[in-house]
């Protein structure tokens, strides 16, 4: 078999406990983090240089072996799904943070590097990576790029993308290519963006140039407990139309809350249906002002409990929360699926209500977090995938729910990609002459399908 | 050639084999084509497609005109934080977005690639192709709204343009301080840029014997005069500049008002570890230039022949391009294509239809 002449030759580029073969090994790499779908793999090699992982990319393009680059399988839209009997390009150990720059406010690192490690490297310069996907202990910037990664901060500070400044990316023929630079600005056509976000269609992103931000002088981070969903909505359409330009503002609602607070106590109230973070940042004066502005509006937005972090520690407590939701949510099912559609924010309640009477139909709990100063749902539809038609009443519903982000004008993904999960969404969001443009754009870059193949579009690669 | 409609401009395109777009035509060098390319004058597409101030998001034609928009956008408290380039002079917003010319508001948020969120453009077979959405975020399919951003109408004639758009700032106020070289503005110029200070532009601009930064804050009134404090006990006392007179300096700044008759106006991408190189040698050539964005970009005022300052940029290793001017050769210094880029270019223009100025 083809793919056993190109083992035959990695063997030659990795040793054995770099070269994973063996049934039990390759477990790990059979799923992401949607775990509804697995694929074993032919074998995973765990690059270290990024000379091994454009020697790979070349072999597997000199036998036509598909491969898919993986950071630390965090994708929630199956991103990293291995292809069947295909290569896996584990790419952890590929994390030196090259150089910090802190007069340029630029990091170089690798793509195996983890987001917050950014972030803790810059610290001592007084900076800091902007985008905070919740998943930023664990996911690389590898896969912060092919996915776009969002967060909470989004509205303000954009996403992943938004903060990349130059890239080297290896080609799926192999070939090593520079795009974009050291500077804010540019004279030609942005091609970090249209990298960013392609998902591994593109080949894989070795080496990255971050834009580094002054950490912001002041945080004011507020916790706002509602008796419902719709006030706390409500408050959020308020704070918007006073001009103020929020760092965050993030919505749970109650089991969302019952599970955060029984994974990691973060204080939160646990009779309140809607829970509102809202956070200011920048130099102390401007966000000494606005928090006046702010704290008139929630107090007289029907906020029954309001808590202000008073320091730091209180700040990242209520940022726990927030973050371990989706983990957290494991307590209370076996299983679930989270959706990542986008509504505008005045369809937020309307999407809201939807989805409870989605939940009714389907007869399923739903917890939801959601960005809302972006319009960014995440429902968690929980079920238990032992139960016969589980999963299936699951699926269906999160589909619902996808052609109600379609319907309201949004979107069906805000930052977790279409990878496996939404191909049939995509023709739905995006009309034939667009989805045929970016499969042409497909093509040509990848000829003959083997950087991460049967991810974004329909095909029939398994 | 001037369509009013999306489905004129598509008969267009079909019928012809060699075009290129143009708005306001405020960056001439980009629209140096020869006779055989038929222009397509896309200020006929004019319109305000959609605005929701409480969404943050407006949707225009790529023929409307910026200074129109801001006036919109204004009378809502909300502007476009790329703070657009020549909108006295009629600046369009596709050809903005086509030339990838922000200005110097640029540096409190970001450029035109972070804040635009959707593109509607006409293929070369008369297609319309759409990216992206309304919304400010969104993860489907891929960025080709991203990738329109300085693409010089290389992949087609934009159509429409969505922007994510922020609060304006109630009031802004500007510091000017002045050094006697330019080591020493950058000096100064890179011990405000790694505080946590939230400025809304800073250039460096030499006149006469001086280097001079310019810091502009924006806020609440009642506390910019303390912000500016700040900034002086680091940089030294300046002049303080507000009200009328703070808008017409940077209204200059913005259209540059400072370019003469005859003069090329050239866009170099730098970052302030290599403008030392670039300023001696534009300083020996007694070009004008502005430093941008905190010295990630120099704009030059250029009169000499363009080779010399190709062949200057080339050797410091710095990528430049023609905006205003006539010259047959508007990308300078390094070049910059590369195989990716070739790909995409034969990817989304297969028939070559789209003239690469």
């Amino acid at each position: 078999m083809v793919v056993d002449k190109l083992l035959d030759e990695l063997v030659e580029l990795y040793p054995v406990d770099r070269l994973l073969t063996n049934k039990a090994a390759l477990i790990t790499y059979e799923s992401d983090a949607l775990t509804s779908f697995k694929r074993t793999p032919r074998a995973v090699v765990i690059a270290e240089t990024q000379e091994e992982v454009i020697e790979t990319v070349r072999k597997c393009h000199e036998y036509r072996v598909p491969f898919v680059a993986r950071g630390s399988g965090t994708s929630l839209s199956g991103g990293s799904l291995p292809v069947q009997d295909g290569i896996v390009i584990a790419l952890n150990r590929l994390n030196r943070i090259i150089s910090i720059d802190p007069e340029q406010r630029i990091a170089v690192v690798e793509a195996g590097v983890v987001n917050s490690d950014v972030s803790q490297a810059a610290d001592p310069y007084g900076l800091y990576f902007a985008p905070d996907p919740s998943s930023q202990p664990i996911c690389t910037i590898g896969g912060n790029l092919a996915f776009n990664s969002g967060g909470a901060h989004c509205l303000k500070y954009g996403m992943t993308s938004n903060h990349v400044l130059g890239l080297k990316i290896v080609l799926p023929d192999g070939e090593v290519v520079e795009l974009g630079g050291d500077s804010l600005e540019s004279v030609e056509p942005d091609l970090v963006g249209i990298f960013s976000g392609s998902e591994g269609l593109f080949g894989i992103a070795l080496q990255a140039t971050l834009r580094l931000l002054p950490k912001p002088e002041c945080y004011k981070t507020i916790l706002a407990a509602y008796r419902s969903l719709e006030s706390a909505g409500d408050a959020v359409a308020k704070v918007v139309e006073s001009g103020l330009l929020p760092g965050a503002l993030e919505i749970m609602d109650n089991l969302a809350i019952e599970a955060a607070e029984a994974a990691v106590q973060a204080g939160y109230p646990l009779d309140c249906e809607g829970l509102l973070i809202v956070e200011l940042d920048g130099e102390r004066l401007t966000v000494e002002h606005d928090f006046k502005i702010l704290l008139e509006i929630i107090e007289k937005s029907g906020a029954y409990e309001i808590k202000i972090a008073k320091d730091n520690l209180e700040r990242q407590r209520i940022w726990k929360g927030r973050k371990s939701a989706f983990s957290a949510v494991g307590r209370l099912s076996p299983d679930y699926i989270v959706q990542d559609g986008v509504v505008p924010r005045g369809r937020l309640s309307d999407a809201l209500a939807e989805i409870k009477r989605l939940g009714k139909k389907y007869n399923l709990r739903v917890a939801n977090v959601f960005h809302a100063g972006d319009g960014n749902l995440h429902p968690l539809i929980l079920f238990n995938g032992r139960d016969d038609g589980a999963l299936e009443r699951a699926e269906e519903m999160a589909s619902e729910i996808l052609d109600l982000c379609i319907q309201y004008g949004g979107s069906i993904t805000g930052e977790h990609g279409i990878g496996m999960e939404k191909r049939d969404h995509l023709p739905k969001m995006f009309d034939l002459n667009s989805i045929n443009t970016m499969k042409s754009l497909h093509k040509i870059i990848d000829p003959h399908m083997i950087s991460n193949p049967g991810k974004v579009f329909l095909t029939d690669v398994p | 050639m001037r369509p009013t409609k999306i489905s004129e401009l598509q008969e267009l395109v079909r019928a012809h084999s060699k075009l290129s777009a143009s708005g306001g035509k405020t960056k001439s060098a980009l629209h140096n084509v020869s006779d055989d390319v038929k222009n397509l004058d896309l200020t006929g597409l004019e319109g305000v497609i959609e605005y929701n101030p409480s969404e943050f998001t407006i949707t225009a034609q790529a023929g409307a005109d910026l200074k129109q928009l801001n006036l919109i956008l204004g009378d809502h408290g909300q502007y476009l934080p790329f703070d657009p380039a020549f909108i006295e002079r009629g600046a369009t917003v596709g050809g903005t977005v086509a030339s990838g010319v922000s200005g110097p508001g640029r540096y409190r948020y970001g450029g035109i690639r972070d804040f635009i969120i959707g593109v509607a453009y006409v293929d070369g077979q008369g297609k319309r192709v759409n990216s992206g959405g309304m919304v400010v975020k969104n993860a489907a399919g891929f960025d080709l709204s991203k990738l329109m951003v300085g693409s010089l109408g290389r992949y087609g004639a934009l159509v429409d343009c969505s922007f994510k758009v922020f609060p304006k700032p109630e009031s802004l106020m500007t510091l000017q301080v002045g050094f006697s070289s330019m080591e020493e503005a950058v000096e100064c110029l890179l011990s405000i840029t790694r505080m946590p200070i939230d400025l809304y532009a800073l250039e460096i601009i030499p006149r006469a014997d001086q280097y001079y930064i310019y810091i502009r804050m924006g806020g609440i009134p009642e506390t910019l005069i303390s912000r500016i404090d700040r900034l002086r006990m680091i940089c030294g006392d300046g002049e303080v500049i507000e009200g009328e007179e703070d808008d017409e300096i940077w209204k200059d700044i913005t259209n540059f008002t400072w370019l003469q008759s005859g003069e090329l106006l050239v866009k170099v991408p730098i970052t302030p570890k290599n403008v030392d190189d670039l300023d001696k040698y534009l300083a020996e050539s007694s070009a004008k230039r502005h430093y941008s964005v905190g010295c990630n970009v120099a704009w030059v005022a250029w009169r000499n022949p363009i080779e010399a300052l190709d062949v200057q940029l080339r050797n410091i290793g710095l990528s430049g391009l023609v905006i205003v001017g006539q010259v047959d050769k508007i990308h300078l210094g390094l070049e910059k294509s590369n195989k990716f880029s070739k790909l995409v270019k034969e990817a989304l223009d297969p028939g070559n239809k789209w003239v690469e100025v």
